[in-house]
């Protein structure tokens, strides 16, 4: 069945974007979550530079946090795909111990997401990062461009961003200076979904539901993955149908009951919830304005 | 679960629109009521939503929707817009992509930037101040950047009590303003954002008017462009080369179609081919269509680069080196006519400059204005040249092709957004007379090879000093010289320039291209100027070969060249007898790069000048 046209035109231009970093960036480097953006991006980029094979490698920045099937399926892909993929995980955070059940969900995800993905982009030295943040995830992604600049030091500064215009991106840096690149920025969750089922992208199977061993914890259902999470007083482990929204580190992601366990019963589900995609992401809540913060201070 | 479930959209292409209007005019709060309307505000939202409302929201007692939209925190504290968002959201009938744009005068080029990309715009007046100057500001940008429908939206309308007495006379000064803008169509809309009138939902307020909802409006809006008939441009962006078997070009078609067996041309070099295949990764095509990302194979080995256009033979895109445009400036440093910066068109970067501007253009009432600078967020009519012939097309026929930005060669950030109004040469009329006698030729009878020795440094550093002296040496050794000042340039050939930034910058560019007729003739010219700007002795060192252009910097510092003052113009300038004195009143940008710097306060001049022709020896520029 040929692509809807919606879908076609945002193919379309998120593969020109793909095209242009490769074209005009050293050392480029394509972000790698896991999740179900990921999946779409990855997809796009091979599609972007076919028949040749993928001009640039996958990062996954690991806080050793995510769900065992999250991994699984990342190392299916990577042999999939034929891609190279490399792995980082912040050592010092990794020594001190840090952990999003006692450091709590600021401390790790600052050390283990933020300071890593820093400190993974100086190593290798890259230039332009692709990353598959959606504007309409969020308030302050709304307002991002698509080429967006950082200063050395990974700095973004809202107030200050490259005008954007056509699209004519401006891909000029010096060294030391980045670019954060979001393909993706003109899809919806819906379209992310229907495009999967269209183009059979592969997701991690946490998208379905299943029976899942989790607890309720401050009105939301959180699954325990492993036994690193210790039960709270009067907190029972039980098993309900569940799906993950969105994923993340696995104490820091609520999971919603369901029973949506194909493409097509998400996207049915999907167009009947009340609720938005990152409801489920508890590190959003730490304060107001909070992933503006979290992305100043490079955060993706 | 018992789930009402939407139904799919239809398939259509979705629409980007541009929502545009001063602060108080209540735009944020439209398209937030429009995403409320349209079920699209989700409940873990609209509780975020209703605790932000108490702490920054200006409506008294309902939710503030403005406050969905102004994503940054600075913007929720000062309840203004500062930037661009772009909003997605989708009906049973059609998706959108929404520009939410600044309205005041400083944010133009924010209102620019959404308007680039869209389709049509909804401008938003007040009920109760009708036609105001933004609004024939927001009017004329839009129509600038290519934008053909506009929706009219009369908004607070309730706070005039829901009368089309209001609404019909504020509909007629605007179509009355707007004939000369070249709209395809133009519909006003009488709607309350606030209370939802005419937004979603058909109002029952307002019996005199019977036409469509705004929301109506948009998604039955037919904003066919036609890109498929138009004659092919694909801007080759990327060479596709996975082994030795395989060389394709990748790209998205900006206009037009292409079919395998089409016969083309690559410009700007002209070479023509014929397609062979159009491939994907889903496999080949039959045909592309505008908007379609796919990469083209040719039938012969022909030299084709990222920047390239392929295009149907018979109906190509102009090639030249000099066009008129107009452009908006968008930076604090205001544009100077002669500098040098980073053209991108398409998929090629290119190095250009404004040499003449025409006019300037009031974007209040649209009158020009005659002008040697544009500020940040102004519009000129100017004349540009680039240092190459580019292939470009009118932007009122194709915007990809039409449209340019210009970036700061020093900072990288963008700094004009260009849109072309129409080729002013083309490059393959003029032809270069054929030289018998050539640079090499001329080289090897005199012995040297030609290079422009260019001293760059404060009033007072020592520059016309040392140069002397150097080129009393080279003459000794049968160097052939001549030397370029201050002096001997600004009362001939220069006589007609000042001393503002657009003046030095001129002066400098003429001096640039004196200074390579000189290497042409296979001479060794010294030139010293103050040069204070990095851009212009850039933009002279890429007019010669790499080898040819010693930059030498006399690095005397600022208290040093005043204590010595030899022409007593330091002490004039201190007094304010004059202006824009480089180092008192204008900036001078040390080099970074400069082949050779000199340190006047380690030696004299002989020294400095003895320094300089070792250099000279090991560049071997002189034997």
């Amino acid at each position: 069945m040929p692509l809807k046209l919606s879908l076609k035109r945002l193919e379309a231009e998120s593969i020109g974007i793909i095209r242009e970093v490769a074209a005009e960036f050293r050392n480029p480097v394509m972000l790698y979550s896991i999740g179900k953006d990921s999946g779409v991006m990855l997809h796009l980029a091979m599609k972007a530079f076919y028949p040749s094979k993928l001009p640039f490698p996958l990062l996954h920045v690991d806080t050793h946090w995510k769900f065992n099937a999250m991994i699984r399926h990342r190392d299916q892909i990577a042999e999939r795909y034929g891609v190279r993929l490399l792995v980082y995980t912040n050592p010092e955070g990794l020594a001190r111990g840090i952990n999003p059940i006692t450091s709590g969900s600021q401390i790790h995800t600052h050390v283990m997401k933020t300071e890593a993905l820093k400190q993974a982009l100086d190593r290798w030295n890259f230039d332009a990062a692709f990353g598959g943040a959606r504007r309409d995830e969020e308030k302050s992604r709304a307002k991002e461009r698509v080429f967006s600049f950082r200063s050395a030091g990974h700095v973004w500064d809202p107030r200050n961003q490259r005008p954007e215009l056509w699209q004519l991106f401006d891909t000029r840096i010096k060294k030391g200076e980045t670019i954060r690149v979001f393909p993706l920025s003109n899809w919806s969750e819906l379209d992310i979904w229907q495009y999967t089922r269209a183009e059979n992208i592969p997701v991690v199977p946490l998208y379905f539901a299943a029976p899942r061993p989790v607890v309720k914890r401050d009105g939301v259902l959180i699954m325990r993955d492993d036994d690193r999470m210790p039960l709270l007083p009067g907190e029972v482990e039980e098993i309900r149908m569940v799906r993950f929204r969105s994923l993340g580190c696995y104490p820091l992601s609520a999971a919603m009951e369901s029973t949506a366990a194909t493409l097509d019963d998400i996207i049915e589900e999907m167009m009947s919830l009340r609720t938005s995609e990152r409801s489920g992401r508890l590190i959003d809540d730490d304060e107001a304005a909070s992933m503006e913060k979290k992305k100043r201070e490079g955060y993706f | 679960m018992s789930v009402a479930i939407l139904p799919s959209p239809p398939d259509t292409t979705p629409l980007r629109f541009l929502a545009c209007g001063s602060v108080d005019d209540g735009k944020s709060t439209l398209i937030g009521r429009l995403l409320y309307d349209a079920k699209l505000i989700m409940d873990d939202q609209l509780v975020a939503l209703k605790r932000d409302s108490c702490r920054h929201g200006s409506t008294d007692d309902d939710v503030d929707f403005a406050l969905l939209v102004d994503g940054l925190e600075a913007e929720r504290e000062q309840g203004i817009t500062i930037d661009v968002a772009y909003r997605l959201f989708t009906t049973p009938r059609r998706s959108f992509i929404v520009a939410d744009t600044p309205g005041h005068e400083q944010y133009t080029r924010n209102m620019a930037t959404g308007a680039s990309n869209s389709d049509a715009a909804v401008i938003l007046i007040d009920a109760r101040k009708g036609v105001l100057t933004q609004t024939r500001r927001h009017s004329y940008i839009c129509s600038l950047l290519g934008i053909r429908h506009i929706i009219v939206a009369v908004n607070k309308i309730d706070l005039v009590d829901y009368s089309g007495e209001h609404f019909y006379p504020i509909v007629g000064d605007y179509l009355g303003f707007a004939q000369s803008l070249g709209f395809i169509s133009i519909t006003p809309i009488p709607v309350s954002a606030r209370y939802g009138d005419n937004v979603t939902q058909k109002s029952d307020r307002m019996s005199w008017y019977d036409g469509a909802t705004l929301l109506q409006h948009l998604e039955s809006l037919d904003i066919e462009l036609g890109l498929d008939e138009k004659a092919l441009r694909f801007p080759v962006q990327w060479v596709n080369r996975p082994n030795l078997d395989f060389r394709g070009f990748a790209g998205t078609l900006a206009s037009g179609t292409v079919r395998p067996g089409d016969r083309v041309a690559v410009v700007p070099s002209g070479k023509r081919s014929t397609v062979t295949r159009i491939v994907t990764a889903d496999g080949d095509l039959p045909e592309a269509r505008a908007g379609d990302a796919v990469t083209l194979t040719l039938a012969d080995e022909v030299d084709v680069a990222r920047g390239d256009i392929i295009a149907p033979s018979e109906s190509p895109p102009d090639v030249v080196d000099q066009f008129a445009a107009h452009v908006l400036w968008m930076a604090e440093d205001e544009m100077l006519p002669g500098r040098s910066y980073l053209m991108r068109i398409g998929t090629k970067f290119v190095p250009a400059c404004i040499t003449t501007l025409k006019h300037k253009v009031d974007i209040n009432n649209l009158e020009h204005i005659a002008a040697e600078t544009l500020g940040l967020n102004e519009i000129g009519l100017c004349n540009l040249s680039t240092s190459i012939p580019v292939a470009l097309d009118p932007y009122r026929d194709n915007r990809a092709t039409g449209s340019f930005i210009l970036i700061d060669r020093f900072t990288n950030a963008p700094v004009g957004a260009g849109m072309i109004t129409f080729s002013l040469r083309r490059a393959t009329t003029v032809h270069r007379q054929t030289v018998l006698v050539d640079k090499l030729a001329r080289q090897r009878m005199n012995g040297h090879r030609p290079a422009v020795i260019w001293f760059t440094g404060l009033s007072g550093s020592g520059k016309s000093t040392i140069a002397s002296i150097l080129e009393r040496e080279l003459h000794t050794r049968g160097v052939h010289t001549y030397m370029l000042d201050g002096d001997n340039v600004r009362h001939g050939l220069n006589r007609d320039l000042g001393f503002t930034d657009a003046n030095r910058v001129e002066n400098v560019r003429r001096v640039g291209e004196v200074a390579r007729l000189f290497v042409d003739a296979g001479m060794v010219v010294l030139c010293s100027f103050i040069s204070p700007f990095r851009a212009e002795r850039q933009m002279v060192r890429e007019l010669v070969d790499a080898d040819e252009f010693v930059e030498i910097f006399i690095d005397t510092p600022l208290e040093e060249c005043m204590r010595r003052d030899p022409k007593g113009l330091y002490a004039r300038a201190k007094d304010g007898k004059i202006k824009n004195f480089t180092g008192i009143g204008s900036p001078y940008e040390v080099p970074e790069n400069a082949e050779i710097v000199v340190d006047t306060r380690l030696g004299n001049a002989e020294v400095a000048a003895h320094h300089i022709m070792k250099s000279l020896i090991e560049r071997t520029i002189i034997s």
